[in-house]
């Protein structure tokens, strides 16, 4: 097979702490250093946290499995300073459209409005996202252990302790918290003797990674009974280096071992790209997949995160996207309460918030897979129903499920919102993401996004109030006209700003409380909301 | 909105027959193809969730 890649070799080097013989703790742990670990020890080094990020592997991720990631996503890593390289290399795309056979019967656009610094879709090998987070991680001084298996957790006591396998012996670390990002098999997890909730399904897909020089477009195809895969379905994807992620149905039967083997992929892929096409075989695996989850992702000072936590079916890019999230909602949380500023008590939000948003993309995944492999006769039926009335009604291609796609989480029902009191138009409740904006600053162009710090911030239209602090937590300030010009009013017109509104925004960039007009104690008692600082004076 | 059940359709022996002509000819498979089509059609006519759902609660009480 053909490698567009150079897998990088990361070596194990035994820590001062496997050295010293003793056991040493740790503010905060993290296990995993795919996606969802790396993100969450960037920020938390971003933070000021020292961390160590332990993970069994010597290389980045093999294959090219996320492949698609969604614009919150990219934000959050843009957040973190790592989304440009992403970004660059990745295939940008809006676009996605349904066949039924060989004619078109639906096709949706992702991000219907300009104005946004990030696009709606990058594809990218996860490989090379690993290798980018890898990099920043190193940059931001996030120490990665290589090679380094945790064996087991003992969570007797006020901290975690855990026993680790290195190439050169055996140690044990302690930690104050410990972040479990190690993956769907999560060795964690099974310490504790976790149990998921949830559907198995038995399907299975075949990937098939190919390099080819094609004339389609950045867009993702997607085939119901497409006549080279009879009474199958079949997904295309761009990715970059001119590698193509194309995704068959196999059915319940497919045994995944012959399936695999070139001889049978091969001729599954000449018949969809034509006997001329050349191309090359750079990846090849079968999956099935769960929609489950953890009952609770809160274990004491254990916190899980992506698919340690839940995992979901591939038709929706909600697995990568939404463990991304899981990271960004839990570290600022863990970095209030690790200097003071927040209860242990805000950690249990983590659990209400990131659950809430696991149902959601469960719930999605769930149905897309139903529509995708119907179970029963009947459900076929309908399913076909709908493809059937798909091209002429334009009714039924709503009810066309070929994967709903990652959308951001919004944490509508957070106990850490305070509720809206004045109204407002537009999609900024509390619990919702910030959306983004053109600006400018001193005179040059910008994201307001990029303005929002890592701390809390109020964002004014009108008058400044003098900047104030709630405890020894510091509330920024940014303000319209002052701080920023809304060159093209796109701010004031997501925001459903006028002057004297101003929104509470968190560290995590979610809105927390918004108002009409300023008042001191209304903010104050909406941070200490935010921090689950219960029945605090204000 | 309600689920109507009462009398609603003016010349229900019409409709009726209608009905059955439909799927004179197809073979069971057909037929149900149809009739799924059929349901679909109707529910986005309808639109109503409110009712929708009272018609399937009600379909499924007399079996």
């Amino acid at each position: 097979m053909l490698k567009t890649f150079d897998y990088p070799k990361f070596d194990h080097r035994p820590s001062a702490d496997q050295q010293s013989g003793e056991v040493r703790r740790h503010p905060v742990i993290v296990v995993g250093a795919g996606p969802v670990g790396l993100t969450a020890a960037i920020d938390l080094a971003i933070k000021g946290v020292a961390v160590v990020l332990l993970d069994d592997d010597k290389t980045v991720s093999v294959g090219s499995r996320a492949v698609c990631y969604a614009k919150r996503a990219l934000e959050i890593w843009d957040r973190l300073g790592c989304a440009t390289p992403m970004v660059d290399k990745g295939v940008i795309w809006k676009t996605g459209k349904v066949f039924r056979g060989d004619r078109e019967i639906y096709r949706f656009d992702l991000l219907p409005e300009d104005g946004h610094k990030m696009p709606a879709f990058v594809n990218l090998q996860q490989y090379y996202l690993e290798e980018y987070l890898v990099r920043r991680a190193e940059e931001v001084g996030v120490e990665i252990r290589w090679r380094e298996k945790v064996t087991g957790v003992d969570t007797a006591g006020n901290h975690v302790r855990l026993p680790i396998e290195t190439p050169t012996g055996v140690y044990a670390l302690e930690a104050d918290w410990l972040i479990a990002a190690d993956g769907a098999r999560s060795c964690i997890r099974r310490a504790l003797g976790l149990d998921f909730m949830g559907q198995a399904f038995n399907d299975r897909f075949l990937i098939a990674d190919v390099v080819m020089r094609a004339d389609f477009p950045p867009e993702r195809w997607f085939w119901f009974d497409p006549p080279f895969h009879r009474r199958q379905s079949t997904l295309l994807h761009m990715q970059a280096d001119n590698v193509w992620r194309i995704d068959f149905q196999l059915g319940p039967d497919a045994d995944p071992d012959e399936e695999k083997r070139p001889e049978r992929v091969i001729p599954r892929l000449k018949a969809m790209l034509g006997a001329d096409t050349e191309f090359e075989l750079e990846w090849v695996s079968v999956y099935t997949f769960q929609c489950r989850r953890l009952e609770k992702f809160r274990h004491g000072r254990v916190l899980f995160a992506g698919d340690a936590a839940h995992q979901v079916s591939p038709f929706g890019a909600r697995g990568a996207n939404s463990g991304v999230q899981d990271a960004d909602n839990l570290v600022w949380k863990l970095k209030a309460v690790l200097d003071g500023t927040a209860p242990e008590a805000l950690l249990d939000s983590y659990d209400a918030e990131r659950v809430q948003a696991a149902r959601e993309n469960l719930l999605n995944s769930t149905r897309s897979t139903d529509f995708i492999t119907p179970k029963s006769a009947v459900s076929q039926a309908f399913r076909d129903a709908v493809l059937d009335l798909a091209e002429n009604h334009p009714f039924a291609r709503r009810l066309v499920n070929s994967g709903r796609l990652s959308v951001p989480a919004v944490y509508a029902d957070s106990p850490l919102n305070t509720k809206d009191e004045d109204d407002f138009a537009g999609t900024m409740p509390p619990g919702s993401p910030c959306a983004d904006a053109p600006i400018a600053r001193n005179g040059r162009p910008g994201w307001l996004l990029s303005l929002l710090g890592s701390g809390f911030t109020l964002l004014c239209f009108g008058d400044a109030p003098e900047p104030l602090k709630v405890g020894a937590v510091a509330v920024d300030l940014l303000t319209a006209g002052r701080d920023f010009e809304d060159v093209e009013g796109l701010v004031a017109q997501r925001y459903d700003g006028r002057p004297g509104t101003v929104y509470l925004v968190r560290p995590d960039q979610h809105v927390a409380a918004r108002w009409r007009a300023f008042d001191e104690a209304k903010v104050r008692a909406a941070v200490n909301r935010a921090l689950a600082r219960r029945g605090r004076r204000r | 909105m309600k689920l109507n059940t009462e009398p609603n359709i003016a010349q229900p022996d019409d409709f009726y027959q209608e009905l059955i002509d439909l799927h004179r000819d197809l073979s069971e498979e057909q037929s149900r193809q149809v009739n799924a089509r059929l349901i679909l059609l109707l529910a986005n006519h309808i639109g109503d969730m409110e009712v929708l759902r009272a018609a399937m609660q009600a379909a499924a009480e007399e079996s």
